[in-house]
Formats: C-alpha cells, sequence, structure tokens
C-alpha cells in the first residue's frame, strides 16, 4: 500500500515537471523543472530497487548536465518572445499526435499485456543484496567490451566539445609542432665572416 | 500490487509528452534538447522496470550505457548550440537554413 502510494506521487511528480518542461516560457524554468523530473524519476528507480542507477541519474544528470544546460540557457542571450511564436497554433496538433500515440502504447503495454496477473509476483531482494555489486558483477565481465567502448565515446565527447568550444584567442601563446619539429640548425643559426680589423 | 503496466504506462505518457513538446516548441532549440532528455528517461524508466521485474540485472547495464550516451550527446549538442549562438547571434530553429535543405 505504502508502495502504491510513492509510485502514484513520483509518477504524479514526473508528468507535472514534464508538462511544465514543455510550456513554461522561460527555458530557465524550464531547466529547473526537468531536475525535478530527473529527481522524481530517481524515486521511482528506487522503487524498482535500481539504487546505483537512481543514485548515478541524481549526480550524473542532475549534477553535471543539467548544470550544463543551465550555464548555457543563462550564457545565451536570447529572445524568448520571438522564439514562442506560433507556439499556441502548434497546440492542438501537438495535442492530437499525443494522444494518438498514447492510445497506440497504451494498448501494446497496458494492463492486458503486462497486468499483475501477466507476469508472477515479483519477489523483494535479500537485505544483504547488493544492486551495486550485482550491477558491476554484470558489467565487468558480460558487457566488458561495451563498457570500453562507452569509455571511449565519453573521450570522444571530451574532445568534440572543446575542439567545437575552443575560440583561438589574441593572447594564446602557442607553438606550431610541426614548424618546431621541421626546424633545421641553419635556421637557428647563420655564421658570418667578419673580417677581422687589421692592426695598426 | 503494482504491476510491470503501471510503470510502462507512466513512461509512455513521459514519451507522448516529450513529443508534444517537440512539435510545441519547434522553434527553441534548448527545450528540443531538452525533451529529447525526457524521451531517453522514459526509455531508461522502461528498462529499468523490465530488468526489475524479470529479475535481470542486464537491462540496467543497457541503462548505464544509455545514461553514458545521452551526457556524451548532452555535452556535444550543448557545444554546437554555442557556437550557433556566436556566429547566428540566434538559437530559432527557423534561421538554420544556410544549407538550404
Amino acid at each position: 500500500m505504502f508502495e502504491q502510494v510513492l509510485f502514484y506521487a513520483f509518477s504524479g511528480l514526473v508528468l507535472f515537471a514534464a508538462v511544465m518542461v514543455i510550456t513554461v516560457k522561460n527555458p530557465v524554468h524550464a531547466a529547473l523543472c526537468l531536475v525535478l523530473a530527473f529527481f522524481s524519476s530517481s524515486g521511482l528507480w528506487l522503487l524498482l530497487e535500481a539504487e546505483f542507477l537512481a543514485i548515478t541519474l541524481v549526480l550524473v544528470y542532475v549534477g553535471a548536465v543539467m548544470v550544463l544546460f543551465l550555464f548555457v540557457v543563462m550564457m545565451l542571450d536570447i529572445n524568448i518572445a520571438e522564439l514562442r511564436e506560433g507556439f499556441a497554433s502548434y497546440v492542438p496538433v501537438a495535442v492530437l499526435v499525443a494522444v494518438v500515440m498514447l492510445a497506440l502504447l497504451s494498448t501494446i503495454v497496458g494492463h492486458v499485456n503486462f497486468g499483475v496477473d501477466s507476469i508472477q509476483g515479483v519477489v523483494p531482494h535479500a537485505s544483504d543484496y547488493s544492486n551495486t555489486k550485482a550491477l558491476g558483477m554484470s558489467m565487468y565481465t558480460d558487457f566488458i567490451w561495451p563498457f570500453e567502448i562507452a569509455s571511449v565515446i565519453l573521450l570522444v565527447a571530451i574532445v568534440a566539445a572543446i575542439t567545437l568550444t575552443l575560440r583561438k584567442s589574441r593572447q594564446t601563446k602557442s607553438a606550431n609542432p610541426s614548424n618546431q619539429v621541421a626546424v633545421e640548425s641553419s635556421d637557428r643559426v647563420r655564421l658570418v665572416k667578419v673580417p677581422s680589423e687589421p692592426q695598426e | 500490487m503494482l504491476a510491470l503496466a503501471d510503470y510502462l504506462i507512466v513512461s509512455a505518457i513521459l514519451l507522448c509528452l516529450s513529443v508534444a513538446g517537440i512539435i510545441m516548441n519547434r522553434k527553441n532549440v534548448i527545450i528540443l534538447l531538452m525533451c529529447i532528455e525526457l524521451m531517453l528517461l522514459a526509455v531508461n524508466t522502461n528498462f529499468i522496470a523490465f530488468s526489475r521485474f524479470n529479475d535481470d540485472v542486464s537491462g540496467q547495464v543497457f541503462v548505464f550505457f544509455i545514461l553514458t550516451v545521452a551526457a556524451a550527446e548532452a555535452a556535444i549538442g550543448l557545444a554546437i548550440l554555442v557556437v550557433l549562438f556566436r556566429n547566428k547571434k540566434s538559437i530559432n530553429v527557423e534561421d538554420l537554413n544556410s544549407m538550404k535543405g
């Protein structure tokens, strides 16, 4: 019973936050509502006994990605009124698409196929069960190769983000390594024959 | 007793809301990126619900990888957005027509 109350509270909060994200005027408010959505869905994940991922969601998404979003939103000087132009005229189409999609999806994932009877009841894990340990055991044995690829993807993201936003400023005292390697001794020192002064 | 369908329907509603958000805010690139994040959140919730109800931890490993890729995507997307704003002084999607696509 308590679980159900928590479930409905968290799902209500997630859906409320999602509605706010797509309807508020100010992008800063949208980002903050998205933070609320992430927090409450991490509560949902805790109900599903995925503790490690719930805390990862809070740390990675709320702590890093949303802060990045907020930085960018606050740095850009955007004209909100211009971006909101035509918002009201798109609402009927959006609602129509959303309702049709939801109707289709709920026939597939609804209680007919995935109700209480269709899947045998889940047993709560024992109190000494560690979700982090189980996840680590699976990730570092069965999924070690995808794990390595994920780290390469993160490296690529770092390099891409830095190269995209790096600005060559006039103050940077950088040297071209190719020129430095190609240098020869004749470029550095020029020997000049100077006739010595005749002695008086 | 919560069924798998409860979680699936919540994430289906979340997915539909973010699709509606993409249609409504089609001029604002920042909100579009946020809607994509919401979609990924819905997908991740599905993965975790299935992983719990099938008692198989592999679904959670997939969520971990999706989180990784989504973080990379957000970083690169925002970097592109910053460069775009520097060059065009606007993030309106309708101004992005220099490739005549």
